[in-house]
């Protein structure tokens, strides 16, 4: 770890409330240059309050936390003219032009469209045929590229987005990863959050966030090879009625659907993951399942995001 | 396929001006049935459901909902139906207790049976340490599992759910889907949007709009097999990705 670069962000002990509210807890981590680091966690998890400390734009209650080496709360200024930051909220001025919106950002960074426009281009050409049109006027998918752009319009070192994707469609969502591959390539460090587990793996690390506290920091493929139990992937004729009944398996911990499977995971950390597939089937078989299959399975970011949550946050508990 | 249809449209249309936001879509939602509505951002998704729960009346075509005529009946249908959007429909500053009460009333329920429900309400969800803290302060995970519980009140034929489970944690999620697949057994026709494709494989079938039609519509076995591709996910970026750049051109 000492031969590592300087962090382009580097936070320690952070915690914020609000009234009896505790938004982040406690939270500690840290980016390196060129980076896509990304925040995975439900909405309430804490992703926005930490979002707006490193761009200081709030203030921590407790905790440190340095962007480029600059501290958030003494040099905030300097900060503010090295970072990129996108709301999870449409934060443009609707009643500007696609243009007006790009050229005032621009503007007051002290620089120019034009200047800037080869670091922009392949994002704002696909919203350029319509920059005349009013911002508020705009498509979900061309208010996204809007808001990229006037993020990126002063050049800045760390780019920092909260909840990019958050409503936009399957396909619109891997098109913006894909942006943001190009960004990185680029050179620029990327700091991300998002709701959806799939998009883990677009990152080069990702931290789960709940409950304002981190749960785990890891490249995405590493965290799904930490998961500490056997975890099987069944399939069975009647989807509906199949997690309730692995639920009531002898030895089970925990069973989730997963698209057209349940996710197994067994209570027994030393069992042979083969020999648990073959005993799920057996015992299905005898509940009266018909078509099942039982499989071995690698654990993926929301089997471990399940596990590390423990109890859901919706449970009735005393 | 024998079962009673609670929903169907034939050749529905909503034009704005020029443009035509939902093109002759035609299906059929059998009783019971839990139904994928997707599509990708601004393919009709929305001005579908607007004419289906009766807030907005068809350019042409026809539809009916738990009987009811789309541009004749709505409000039968208004009273057949539960909705329940992205955002909540509950009241923030009164208590879960309060807001099953006004839902109850809104929709016409005796006293008693607000009683008996509000009761039942509470102890199913767990909620009875929190009835009576102001659904402000209560987790997303709770408040989404009452909003569809006070959608269900009236114990509608048919419920619509935009995009239900936005931004929860994925065991809320998967919570939240028993309690949909409880209601499907009840009988109640389950109408449902996601953007996530993992809970496509969820529903009995699935259409998927493009564009203003439907451009495909099967279990989701079906449209797998159709396309030759191992998930949901896949058979929706098929569909979906159009022309290269020409996405928001609408």
């Amino acid at each position: 770890m000492s031969a590592d670069p300087a962090p382009a962000v580097e936070v320690e002990g952070v915690s914020r409330r609000f009234g009896e509210t505790v938004a982040l807890d406690g939270v500690s981590f840290s980016v390196r240059p060129g980076e896509l680091f990304g925040f995975i966690g439900p909405d309430g998890a804490g992703k926005t309050t930490l979002f707006r400390i490193v761009v200081t734009l709030l203030v921590p209650d407790e905790g440190e936390a340095r962007v480029l080496g600059l501290d958030v709360v003494e040099d905030l200024w300097e900060i503010r003219s090295r970072v990129g930051y996108m709301p999870g909220r449409f934060s443009l001025y609707p009643d500007l032009s696609v243009a007006e919106n790009l050229e005032f950002f621009a503007s007051v960074f002290g620089t120019t469209v034009e200047e800037q426009y080869d670091l922009i281009a392949p994002i704002y050409r696909q919203i350029e045929p319509f920059r005349d049109r009013r911002a508020g006027a705009l498509s979900g998918g061309m208010k996204q590229k809007l808001a990229l752009s006037c993020a990126l319009v002063h050049r800045p070192d760390v780019l920092f987005l909260d909840e990019p994707t958050t409503g936009v469609d399957a396909v619109s969502r891997r098109e913006f990863w894909d942006l943001l591959d190009d960004l990185k390539a680029g050179g620029l460090t990327i700091v991300v959050s998002t709701p959806y587990m799939d998009e883990a793996d677009r990152c080069d690390r990702v931290a789960l966030i709940q409950k304002g506290r981190i749960l785990a920091v890891d490249p995405p493929a590493e965290i799904g090879r930490r998961y500490p139990l056997p975890l099987v992937a069944v399939r069975a004729d009647d989807l509906h009625r199949l997690p309730g009944a692995l639920r009531r398996f002898p030895h089970a911990r925990s069973a989730y659907p997963f698209g057209a499977e349940v996710h197994y995971t067994d209570a027994r950390p030393d069992a042979d993951p083969r020999s648990v597939a073959a005993e799920v089937r057996a015992f299905l078989e005898t509940e009266g399942f018909r078509g099942v299959e039982a499989a071995p399975v690698a654990a993926g970011i929301e089997d471990a995001f399940m596990e590390l949550m423990g109890a859901p946050e919706g449970e009735a508990r005393p | 396929m024998s079962a009673p249809v609670a929903v169907e449209a034939y050749e529905l249309t909503r034009r704005f001006g020029d443009f035509t936001a939902v093109d002759a879509i035609t299906f059929q939602v059998a009783e019971g049935e839990v139904f994928g509505f997707l599509g990708a951002n601004g393919a009709g998704k929305t001005t579908a459901i607007r004419m289906l729960t009766g807030l907005l009346a068809p350019t042409s075509g026809r539809a009916r909902v738990a009987g009811h005529d789309v541009y004749t009946e709505t409000e039968e249908i208004k009273r057949s139906i539960g909705y329940m959007s992205q955002r909540f429909s509950l009241y923030e500053d009164l208590t879960a207790r309060e807001n099953i009460r006004l839902y109850g009333g809104i929709y016409g329920l005796t006293d008693a049976q607000v009683r008996a429900r509000t009761a039942e309400l509470l102890r199913r969800l767990g909620l009875e340490p929190y009835a009576d803290a102001p659904v402000r302060s209560l987790p997303l995970g709770w408040k989404q599992k009452l909003a569809f519980s006070v959608a269900m009140i009236h114990e509608p034929r048919v419920v619509f759910l935009d995009e239900p489970t936005g931004g929860v944690d994925p065991i809320t999620r998967r919570q939240f889907w028993e309690m949909i697949y409880d209601a499907a057994e009840g009988g109640t026709t389950v109408f449902v949007t996601t953007h996530y494709m993992d809970e496509a494989e969820y529903c009995d079938r699935v259409s998927i709009m493009v564009d203003g039609r439907i451009a495909a519509l099967g279990t989701p076995r079906e449209l797998k097999e159709r396309f030759g591709v191992e998930s949901m996910d896949e058979v929706f970026v098929r569909l979906a990705r159009p022309e290269a750049g020409a996405e928001d051109a609408s």
